[in-house]
């Protein structure tokens, strides 16, 4: 056997992650939710909407972290997904005058439906393969969104312009505190969702496929229905991320979901500890506000800080916020003591 | 001594005086956020990095120039506050950096943010938000609708009004051409294919005998220059970025084609487009243009490119003066300097608009000769002519007459 095919057949890169591990403590969970909840009312609006942001980045890092941290399958083509949910959104809301909320399930289902479809093929792939064919799908959709033929609905390399909803019910909320809000709710949801998924008979599933498969297999859980499902459940997920973020940012165009947001989102889920849930918003305020800092470091040298600060996160904390939370609860017992 | 009333009638006239002159004051001065007696707050948004980072110079080369204006004193005694983001290129990440700017900093307004996708992106806030959005670094023909969009107004000469000029000439010089068109597919190439047809007007189906669109994922554009040579067409058209500009310029010379050939401004770059085509293969090209070029030699000894030259040399050092970014970063902040002299002391956004659309033959000297700003509450199209050029030995050649065309978006 060749040094390359030892690698690519060795154990999983991801390690494995007790499934008591991958959530946050009730109390911790909802001292999170109090935060969420009041930081709003004491912010700007900018503040609210770069809020918004991170949750929804949050969401995506989220569904990367199910598809890699509970099956062991590897994606660098959430972008893709991404931007079929984002699409989905903005074309149900400006050409057939949908509510935005009734997008949302939409776009989740299509993008399962997607997701589940190219898990298929994906199937006969592992390791560095799969993460290459998903990479394939991220540099095409792009080009697929600027297709003629499509252009009608999709607005081409122009893109569409999606009207921000006010706040329902006459409720005294600016449009950003309403979203976030609504955002905040969606995020709960789905967070609570995944944990459970995780915990129940599937995720058990999932995870038995992630340590090893052919044991997963000998104890009778079906790897390709389980493997297709995670991916689709995780494509799922994000096209619900990418219809938010298309109404908070108000325009879908081609140009913003690009192979620079999959890399982004596979690099939030690292920062914020593979398979560690809570970490995804970590991750996600990695992805969001570490280039600001960046650029305030330095504005021409902007991406080598970046660079380094990355460097600095993998090479002093390699499992991420994960790590950081695990030291700081050791600390908290001992002081306790 | 003075006497209580005394007193008090002295200190009630001191104080008329004062309510008279402050109120005389502020009747004078108008400020909007971001605006104060001592700044004005700019805010703009650049490609420092991703895909366009080239464009970034244009960027570096505005804060270059403010900080020159700043040293000598400022703009009617305030000084430039110049904020510039970077957005890499990518709309989500655009609409949070304006954002940024109007909600966090406080910009007087955004200036110059660059690309067509990015500056899309922001269009309906800004407009809602009532915040300028001035001279955007784009050259799509939508950011002059000042009846849709009153807050948003472009600089360069927009893509339409280039091929109209193209057809104007064909018509007068050619008029029994028979036109290939080759261009890019997307909103930029079909910007200017809608100007070469609105130009031929009624006479636009009969004279375009080919229209040949590719991708910029294509690796060559070498079939379609062979498709359109069938067409035996006399008049070729080339609506494409620098590459493959490039690439039809060698084809056609290959192939035997001996069209008259039109190069759209964006890829009229000698250095990027007609050397590595090959000088022999450019002959005879025609193109427009507005700006000077750096590297044409007759532009040596004229006093507006050596106060650029002296602005470069002194002020930004650090930048490349053959980069056709930094010209035309100087000439859009000049333009603005010149707004805001205009606005004096009333630096409210709406005056910064109304006085960038009362910009009367106004020229930065970097403009070819002839070429003026005039923009109206109905015109938000600051540039709107050019001069046609030949390509000849190793460098353009102008000729003819400055010719202008207004297009609205």
């Amino acid at each position: 056997m060749s040094a390359v095919e030892d690698v690519v057949t060795e154990a999983p890169a991801v390690e494995a992650v007790p499934k008591r591990a991958m959530t946050l403590g009730f109390g911790t969970s909802l001292v999170m939710l109090a935060l969420l909840l009041l930081v709003p009312l004491f912010v700007k609006n900018f503040i609210i909407f770069q809020l918004t942001m991170l949750l929804i980045y949050g969401l995506a890092v989220l569904a990367l972290n199910i598809l890699t941290g509970g099956s062991g399958q590897f994606s660098l083509g959430q972008s893709a997904f991404y931007a079929v949910g984002a699409y989905t959104s903005a074309i149900l809301m400006e050409h057939a005058d949908m509510n935005y909320a009734l997008t949302l399930p939409i776009a989740g289902i299509i993008c399962f439906a997607f997701g589940f479809l190219f898990g298929q093929p994906a199937l006969r792939l592992s390791g560095v393969y799969l993460a290459l064919a998903t990479f394939a799908l991220a540099t095409a959709m792009p080009q697929l969104l600027k297709l003629g033929f499509f252009e009608h609905w999709t607005g081409g390399v122009q893109g569409l312009v999606v009207t921000k909803p006010d706040a329902p019910f006459g409720l005294p909320m600016s449009q950003d505190m309403w979203l976030y809000y609504f955002t905040l709710a969606i995020t709960v949801g789905i967070y609570v969702a995944s944990v459970n998924l995780l915990r129940s008979r599937s995720g058990r599933a999932f995870m038995a496929i992630r340590d090893n498969e052919i044991a997963a297999s000998a104890m009778g859980v079906d790897v390709a229905l389980y493997k297709t499902l995670a991916f689709g459940v995780s494509a799922g997920i994000t096209g619900v991320a990418g219809g938010l973020g298309a109404i908070a940012v108000q325009f879908v165009a081609p140009d913003g979901y690009t192979i620079t947001l999959a890399i982004s989102l596979f690099l939030g889920m690292v920062v914020g500890g593979v398979g560690w849930l809570p970490g995804s918003i970590v991750g996600s305020a990695f992805i969001i506000f570490v280039p600001n800092i960046a650029e305030g470091i330095s504005k021409g040298l902007s991406g080598a800080v970046f660079g380094v600060l990355l460097f600095l996160v993998i090479f002093l904390v390699p499992h991420g916020a994960r790590q950081v939370a695990m030291v700081a609860q050791q600390l908290i017992g001992k002081l306790k003591k | 001594m003075l006497t209580t009333a005394n007193r008090l009638a002295v200190a009630s006239v001191a104080l008329t005086l004062l309510t008279v002159s402050s109120s005389g004051a502020l009747a004078q001065k108008k400020y909007d956020t971001g605006a104060t007696d001592t700044e004005i707050k700019i805010g703009n948004i650049m490609p420092y990095s991703g895909p366009a980072s080239a464009y970034g110079i244009i960027g570096k080369t505005e804060a270059a120039y403010f900080k020159k204006i700043n040293d000598a004193g400022g703009i009617n005694g305030r000084k430039i506050n110049f904020i510039s983001y970077d957005d890499a290129y990518s709309p989500p990440k655009t609409v949070e950096q304006a954002r940024k700017l109007v909600e966090s900093d406080e910009v007087l307004f955004i200036f110059n943010s660059l690309g067509t996708p990015p500056n899309s992106a922001i269009h309906k806030y800004m407009n809602s938000k009532k915040v300028p959005q001035l001279f955007v670094a784009t050259g799509a023909t939508k950011w002059n609708d000042p009846k849709e969009f009153p807050w948003t107004m472009g600089w360069q000469p927009n893509y339409q009004s280039e091929t109209q000029i193209y057809a104007k000439y064909i018509l007068k010089n050619k008029p029994d051409a028979k036109i290939a068109v080759l261009y890019q597919n997307d909103d930029y190439g079909k910007d200017y294919l809608k100007g070469l047809k609105d130009g031929l007007g009624a006479k636009a189906a009969s004279m375009i005998v080919a229209e040949e669109s590719f991708e910029t994922s294509e690796p060559t554009v070498d079939n379609h220059i062979v498709k359109l040579k069938a067409t035996n067409a006399d008049v070729f058209i080339n609506i494409s970025t620098p590459k493959f500009a490039a690439q039809a310029i060698k084809k056609i010379a290959e192939i035997g084609w001996k069209p008259m050939h039109f190069l759209n401004n964006v890829s009229a770059s000698v250095g990027s487009v007609i050397k590595p085509a090959g000088y022999e293969n450019a002959q005879d090209i025609i193109s427009a243009a507005y700006l000077k070029d750096v590297s044409d030699k007759q532009w040596d000894n004229d006093p507006g490119m050596k106060e650029f030259y002296a602005f470069m040399a002194k002020d930004f050092p650090e930048g490349d003066k053959l980069d056709g970014g930094t010209v035309t970063g100087y000439g859009v902040a000049q333009t603005l300097v010149q707004v805001l002299k205009q606005c004096g002391d009333n630096l409210t956004r709406e005056n910064v608009m109304k006085q960038a659309a009362s910009l009367k033959d106004f020229r930065t000297e970097v403009l070819l000769p002839g070429i003026k700003i005039n923009t109206g509450p109905a015109d938000f199209a600051p540039i709107s002519s050019l001069q046609l050029m030949k390509f000849k030995g190793q460098q353009w050649e102008l000729f003819g007459e400055v010719i202008s065309a207004d297009v609205g978006g």
